[in-house]
């Protein structure tokens, strides 16, 4: 972790990802229009909207979970996917798709742990299987990642036998295992009571203080607030209304943002 | 016939029911996930073929798949078909329990959420470590308690082969209830299929227990 983080200062400020005039859409229904997303290295950056209005779209469009219609995504100035001339979508060919994989990972609302596998296994999997590096090294490494997480006694454990909040720290521990460049959330608490949600976020925040890269979204709202460099509210498939947490969460500029953000305060 | 020689002579039919049961799964467990595999392919043809195979397979008596499977070439083919026997019965069985293995996987395999799939791919894994490394490993486990009913139908299967008169424990039984004029060989037929389903429920049970370590 001290190394990733030494190269992360290095890095800050470079464009990690760049999501430039994004459109998605499932059949006739437009779900994502013309969105624009940069973020940089050592940003976190939180993404709030009413449900429906396209914010895990983005997210699984982002991570290729989902194909876009149209616009262009970069990782680290390497095109992963672009409008050609006769304006259909095309992505980068499977090897380059491969490495630019790498560079992110995201942790789901439902967590999506490997249930036959114990925690130590959920976290090593994917290092040690996809990037084939040796096993007692990320052993070490996924050791520290737990008991950063709070963790360090469940290593043995399975998922069925943790709460919530727990599983979704090892979903946090099995993302950052693969060192990405930029970790994705989608709604990470929503599925957790609220004395869960206070764990996670804590180790969210944590990570944020490392200055990890990050994109959550979150109907956290006094949580965003506090640890986002940048704030993005969706609505209808569309960027509203972006920028500096206070200036988003105490003058809003748009009628909607500001419908919006009363909603949560009654 | 005394009971000894009795049992003696049911003995070597036992050994040959064993064997066809054996070696139907060895062939029919691996097969059938070919089968899925084949039933899942995006050339349809191929998909479509294998839907007809299946849809052949359950929709017909498997006793009138013996016979067509061993009479099948000399009619069709004028082929000899001495001692052609077991290898037919063999053929027969592994097709057929091929079909029913398929379909228990495919339904097991349906049943996996997404989400498990989606965390895979984010991870990186490709298709095949996905399958082998997330996705079999989960589907043994939900598939187990129709696997069983299906082996424990099996044993009980294996009867049909005296269909081509192959002394194996059910032919033997109505063959020397016969000529003794006894009943005592069904009685030792019976007791041989229970002991053999109560084997094969029994290690299934071991298998399933071996698996609870986790929901
Ligand atoms: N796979 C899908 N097929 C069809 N419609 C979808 C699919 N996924 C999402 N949608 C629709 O897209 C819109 C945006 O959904 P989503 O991105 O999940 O919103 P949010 O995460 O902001 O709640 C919704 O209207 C939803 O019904
Ligand atoms: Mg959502």
């Amino acid at each position: 972790m001290a190394e990733q983080n030494l190269e992360n200062q290095e890095n800050l400020g470079k464009e990690v990802l760049r999501m430039t005039n994004i459109h998605k859409c499932f059949d006739t229904l437009v779900v994502l229009q013309d969105i624009n997303l940069t973020v940089h290295h050592g940003e976190v950056v939180s993404i709030i909207g009413p449900s429906g209005s396209g914010k895990s779209t983005l997210l699984r469009c982002a991570t290729f979970l989902e194909r876009i219609d149209g616009g262009e995504i970069e990782y680290l100035s390497k095109t992963a996917a672009k409008t050609e001339n006769n304006g259909k979508v095309s992505y980068a060919n499977k090897q380059e798709m491969k490495e630019i994989k790498k560079y992110f990972g995201l942790v789901f609302q439902q967590f999506n742990l490997f249930p036959h596998q114990s925690v130590l296994q959920n976290v090593m999997g994917a290092p040690v299987h996809v990037l084939k590096r040796d096993k007692k090294e990320v052993e070490e490494e996924a050791r520290i990642l737990l008991q950063k997480m709070g963790l360090a006694d469940k290593a043995d454990a399975y998922p069925c036998n943790l709460s919530g909040g727990q599983q979704q720290r090892v979903a946090i521990a099995r993302a950052l295992a693969m060192k990405p460049e930029v970790l994705f959330f989608d709604e990470p608490t929503s599925a957790l009571d609220p004395e869960l949600t206070i764990e996670v976020l804590k180790i969210i925040r944590q990570l944020a203080e490392e200055k990890m890269t990050m994109v959550i979204v979150t109907h956290e709202m006094s949580f965003a607030r506090a640890v986002s460099n940048r704030v993005i509210f969706m609505d209808g498939g569309v960027i509203v209304e972006e920028g500096d947490p206070e200036d988003v969460f105490g003058d809003p500029q748009q009628e909607r943002t500001k419908q919006f953000l009363k909603s949560y305060k009654d | 016939m005394t009971f000894a020689t009795m049992l003696q002579t049911m003995g070597s039919g036992m050994l040959k029911t064993i064997l066809l049961f054996v070696l139907t799964l060895l062939g029919s467990i691996p097969l059938g996930m070919i089968v899925v595999f084949l039933k899942k392919s995006k050339f349809k043809p191929i998909a479509w073929l294998t839907d007809i195979y299946i849809a052949i397979m359950r929709g017909t008596p498997l006793m009138l798949q013996l016979l067509v499977w061993y009479f099948g070439p000399y009619y069709i083919f004028g082929w000899s078909i001495r001692g052609y026997k077991f290898p037919a019965l063999l053929i027969g069985f592994i097709m057929n329990y091929a079909a029913y293995f398929a379909e228990i996987y495919r339904s097991g395999i349906d049943s996996m959420p997404v989400g498990q799939y989606e965390a895979a791919e984010i991870l990186g894994y490709g298709k095949i470590q996905t399958f082998f490394r997330i996705i079999l490993p989960q589907v043994i486990k939900r598939i187990l308690p129709s696997v069983t009913n299906e082996v424990i139908t099996l044993v009980k299967d294996t009867s049909l082969a005296s269909a081509l008169a192959y002394a194996e424990v059910f032919s033997l039984a109505k063959q020397i209830s016969a000529s003794q004029t006894s009943f005592l060989p069904f009685i030792v037929a019976g007791v041989f299929y229970f002991v053999a389903n109560y084997v094969v429920a029994w290690i299934m049970k071991g298998i399933e227990k071996s698996m609870q370590y986790y929901k």
